[in-house]
């Protein structure tokens, strides 16, 4: 390949937001070599530099990190990268692929919830035994519509969920939902909601506990799903679930900001 | 930086001269976090933003600059007093944006 089709390190980053593959770009902001710059992505050998063989390694090592949590900021180094040194600023910055939202459930709350979350930025899948309720047609905002129990879905992605994915069953039918939640509480995900009155809430946790869940896991569903917002329609609903993905990513109680202290935006 | 690709292409097609703006930091109250990109083209033309709106003017401002001289640069805004004048941020907190030409 010559240099000429080597494509520029801004194509490769370009190409990676497009197609949601894993990527950081680092760039010296400040000290060392202005604009270096080092493109950086799992299984991939690193592109660019930094100006420093050492520093390159050490800011792949940090930049991984960086991808794997989703965010972006600013570390110090030595001018070989050593820690505790503050001769080099540079800016890591991740685009990381979205987070992905399981729904569970085929009903007209998920169609609601489907839209909020692709709003939020999320990689909708909806899953739904029934091939009847779970098409495209009616979800037109997921990206994928599976038709297949829900924890066989789990069994096959389950292993790559993280704290930033989400999963919210809307069943509300203890056939779909108790093996729904079983599977879901192996997954890592960040979130995990159950949509039911009192009642059935009451109903499945002790279902949950009878096939062996602990009183610790099921302390991990949030259930019945939702903030308290008093919503009524569909979409109100979807609006309640996502604010208690973000307060609960946040550790937030979700009381209105009138009411409450502090810096709006903590870090 | 995704919702401004579609500008860049447009302005490389073109054969027009971009910087980009990026917060890389955040003090206290900022509107938008870490990596929240903006770009300038060489005719001012505007995609995307840093802050609410409160800065973009002078980062247009800083971003030609960057384009004429080539250069690369923190710029650093931060609260807004009661000088009607003054660029910076209401909301009391600073942003440090990386300004550079798209020349890589």
């Amino acid at each position: 390949m010559t240099d000429q089709e080597q494509p520029s390190l801004f194509a490769v980053v370009r190409d990676a937001i497009r197609s949601e593959d894993p990527l950081a770009l680092a760039t010296v902001v400040e000290g060392g070599v202005a604009g270096g710059k080092l493109v950086i992505r799992p299984d991939h050998e690193p592109l660019g530099s930094l100006g420093n063989e050492d520093l390159d390694r050490v800011v792949v090592r940090d930049a991984l990190g960086e991808l794997a949590s989703g965010t972006s900021g600013i570390r110090h180094y030595g001018p070989n990268g050593e820690a505790r040194q503050e001769d080099v600023s540079i800016f890591i910055e991740s685009f990381a692929p979205p987070p992905q939202m399981l729904i569970f459930g085929a009903v007209d709350f998920t169609a609601a919830l489907s839209r909020v979350a692709k709003v939020l930025g999320y990689r909708v899948t909806v899953c739904d035994a029934r091939p009847v309720f779970a098409t495209n047609q009616r979800f037109p905002h997921a990206d994928e519509v599976v038709v297949d129990w829900p924890n066989r879905l789990l069994e096959r992605v389950g292993a790559d969920l993280g704290p930033r994915d989400a999963i919210c069953v809307l069943t509300h039918d203890p056939k779909f939902d108790v093996p729904a939640v079983i599977s879901a509480l192996e997954t890592n995900a960040g979130y995990l909601g159950a949509m039911g009155s009192r009642r059935t809430t009451d109903d499945r946790n002790k279902r949950l506990l009878d096939e062996g869940v602990t009183a610790a896991e099921l302390e991990r569903v949030m259930a019945p799903i939702g903030l308290d917002l008093g919503a009524r329609t569909p979409e109100e609903t979807a609006i309640s679930i996502v604010g208690e993905i973000i307060a609960l990513r946040s550790g937030r109680l979700a009381p209105s900001l009138r009411d409450s202290e502090g810096d709006i935006h903590r870090q | 930086m995704r919702e401004i690709l579609s500008d860049l292409d447009r302005w490389q097609k073109q054969g027009k001269q971009v910087a980009l703006a990026r917060v890389v930091d955040i003090e206290g109250s900022g509107p938008r976090l870490p990596g929240a990109a903006m770009a300038v083209n060489e005719d001012g033309d505007v995609a995307g933003s840093v802050s609410g709106g409160c800065v973009e003017g002078a980062v247009v401002v800083e971003a030609l600059q960057c384009i004429a001289d080539r250069s690369r640069k923190i710029v650093t805004f931060g609260y807004s007093d009661d000088d009607a004048f003054a660029v910076g941020l209401t909301c009391g907190g600073t942003i440090h944006l990386y300004l550079e030409p798209l020349d890589w």
